[in-house]
């Protein structure tokens, strides 16, 4: 099969990309997939992606918001434009104004109902006794009988505990 | 280094698990970032040090990770680096450069970290079949010991910090690699890439670097992290992997009440070539494996274990049979090796 682009050599590389919910067939030699996968990166470049889901108004307006930066490592929201990445923890604190919507773009919610990290649930005795709870299920799930028993008299014990400090 | 897996039958690539005839592997992965220091691409080299040394000195007082081995990425030859990244242990991206980064395998190779990746670390867990039930119980488990070594960046609101927003909140990205020959035979597969997409779920090749799905095989993943727990990630990508699944055995006995004799002449065509071609690229040898694959669960060819076959779409990828020769090998040496291994394995 002859390269797409250029006719003449062997292609090598099948790109198969969905375009409008149809399949689009590439054959392409190795010299000219430089070239196109260069123009795939700027095609799939994220933040693009991540702006055409949020309202375009919103995202142009604000000219001050791109030279807003991150305190700690500096980071501007123009930086996180570019790059689609965001470059310290603390970066969610300062655009969290501009990352609320974003996330409820992404991922329909701006709410996380997982896991908390252990240090977290220290001092509440509420969110252990969920963890451990969620961990009995799957146990029960997978039949582990022996676990079940010890996160049962575990989330007993923390059950007691809470009570008498109330 | 890494030549004992190549022969790992402790290997989740060498095992059976529930449905793996179609529901080929489990994977789930969580992201996790240290809460002050900044994002691995804006990090500098000696941050990125610091976070490796740490885990190094501790990574063995978690009892899970206590078989595990730990490398540093820059003593990795390069064949080895393409080795790891066909066994599915590491990404392309964790390639693109070296310094601060560093891996650690189990022996079983079920488990992988990559250290500085996009993310601080990347936990990953694998395993045949259909148990992302068992495969959440270790990784919460190794997270959990891990956030004892480690404090990890959080927020109240929106969970775990990622460097990229798309992986926010559980921070987990759950997969199954699903071998579905008879939807790709009976044309029903385009159908469901397009209901796939309308119901945020990504479908990707398994094998081979592009979007294309060599082989048959496709990778299944859910494509939101926030709002969910865990736990009802892992159900959603459950039913959807069930139920194509069922689409999957509904195709083949379309296959076999319809088309049975054109289906067992692409078996046995499929079989011919496998066995007798003296020249095999890894497209086609794949292509092959797959109709092989196909034909054994439908009990078109008898006397051949499925294990071969799984081991065989392994060890056919151009870093694997380099790894077995022991040397650099160029496309068509590959092509000849390829069919030389194939054949002695099917013969």
């Amino acid at each position: 099969m002859l390269c797409d682009i250029c006719h003449k050599n062997i292609a090598t590389i099948h790109l198969t990309e969905l375009v409008n919910n149809k399949v689009v067939e590439m054959h392409i030699c190795q010299a000219c997939t430089k070239s196109k996968t260069k123009g795939i990166e700027e095609q799939l470049n994220i933040f693009d992606f991540l702006v055409g889901l949020t309202n375009n108004q919103e995202v142009a307006s604000k000219k001050s918001k791109l030279l807003s930066e991150c305190k700690v490592c500096g980071l501007t929201y123009a930086d996180f434009k570019k790059n689609g990445r965001f470059g310290c923890a603390n970066c969610y604190q300062y655009f969290k104004n501009s990352i609320l919507p974003l996330l409820r773009k992404i991922h329909g919610s701006d709410q996380h109902r997982g896991k908390y990290p252990t240090d977290e649930i220290v001092g509440r005795p509420e969110l252990k006794i969920k963890e451990l709870r969620k961990r009995l299920e799957l146990a029960i799930q997978l039949e582990e009988y022996e676990e079940a028993a010890k996160l049962r008299d575990e989330i007993k014990k923390l059950e007691e505990l809470k009570g008498k400090n109330v | 280094m890494f030549d004992d897996f190549l022969s790992n039958k402790n290997s989740w690539h060498n095992t059976e698990g529930p449905l793996s005839r179609i529901i080929f592997s489990s994977r789930l992965r969580l992201a996790r970032n240290l809460a002050d220091v900044p994002f691995p691409w804006k990090a500098t080299t000696a941050q990125k040090e610091a976070i490796c040394k740490k885990i190094e000195e501790n990574y063995r007082k978690i009892p899970i990770l206590k078989d595990s081995f730990f490398v540093r990425m820059e003593d990795v030859a390069e064949l080895d680096r393409e080795f790891l990244l066909e066994r599915h242990l590491l990404s392309r991206e964790f390639l693109t450069s070296l310094k601060g980064k560093a891996l650690i395998v189990s022996s079983d190779e079920r488990i992988s970290i990559m250290i500085n990746e996009e993310d601080h670390f990347r936990i990953q867990f694998i395993t045949a079949g259909f148990e992302l039930k068992k495969c959440w119980q270790i990784l919460n488990e190794i997270d959990t010991q891990l956030s004892k070594i480690f404090s990890f960046a959080f927020d109240q609101q929106i969970g775990y910090l990622t460097a990229c927003p798309t992986n926010v909140g559980t921070a987990l990205r759950t997969s199954c690699m699903l071998h579905i020959p008879a939807l790709v035979l009976t044309k029903r597969i385009n159908k469901m890439l397009e209901f796939m997409a309308k119901i945020s779920f990504t479908a990707r090749g398994f094998f081979g670097e592009g979007t294309q799905a060599l082989g048959n095989f496709f990778q299944i993943s859910n494509q939101g992290s926030l709002g969910f727990s865990e736990e009802e990630l892992i159900e959603n990508i459950s039913s959807v992997v069930n139920q194509i699944k069922d689409q999957e055995l509904e195709a083949r006995d379309i296959l076999l009440k319809k088309h049975r004799i054109s289906l067992e002449d692409n078996v046995w065509r499929a079989f011919g070539m496998l066995r007798h071609a003296r020249l095999m690229n890894s497209k086609e040898a794949l292509a092959h494996l797959s109709m092989l694959s196909l034909g054994i669960d439908l009990d078109i060819i008898k006397n051949l274990e499925r294990q071969t076959i799984n081991e065989l779409f392994t060890i056919i990828q151009p870093a694997h049979l380099q790894k077995i020769e022991n040397k650099i090998l160029k496309e068509e040496e590959r092509d000849y090796i390829r069919a030389k291994i194939l054949r002695e394995k099917l013969s």
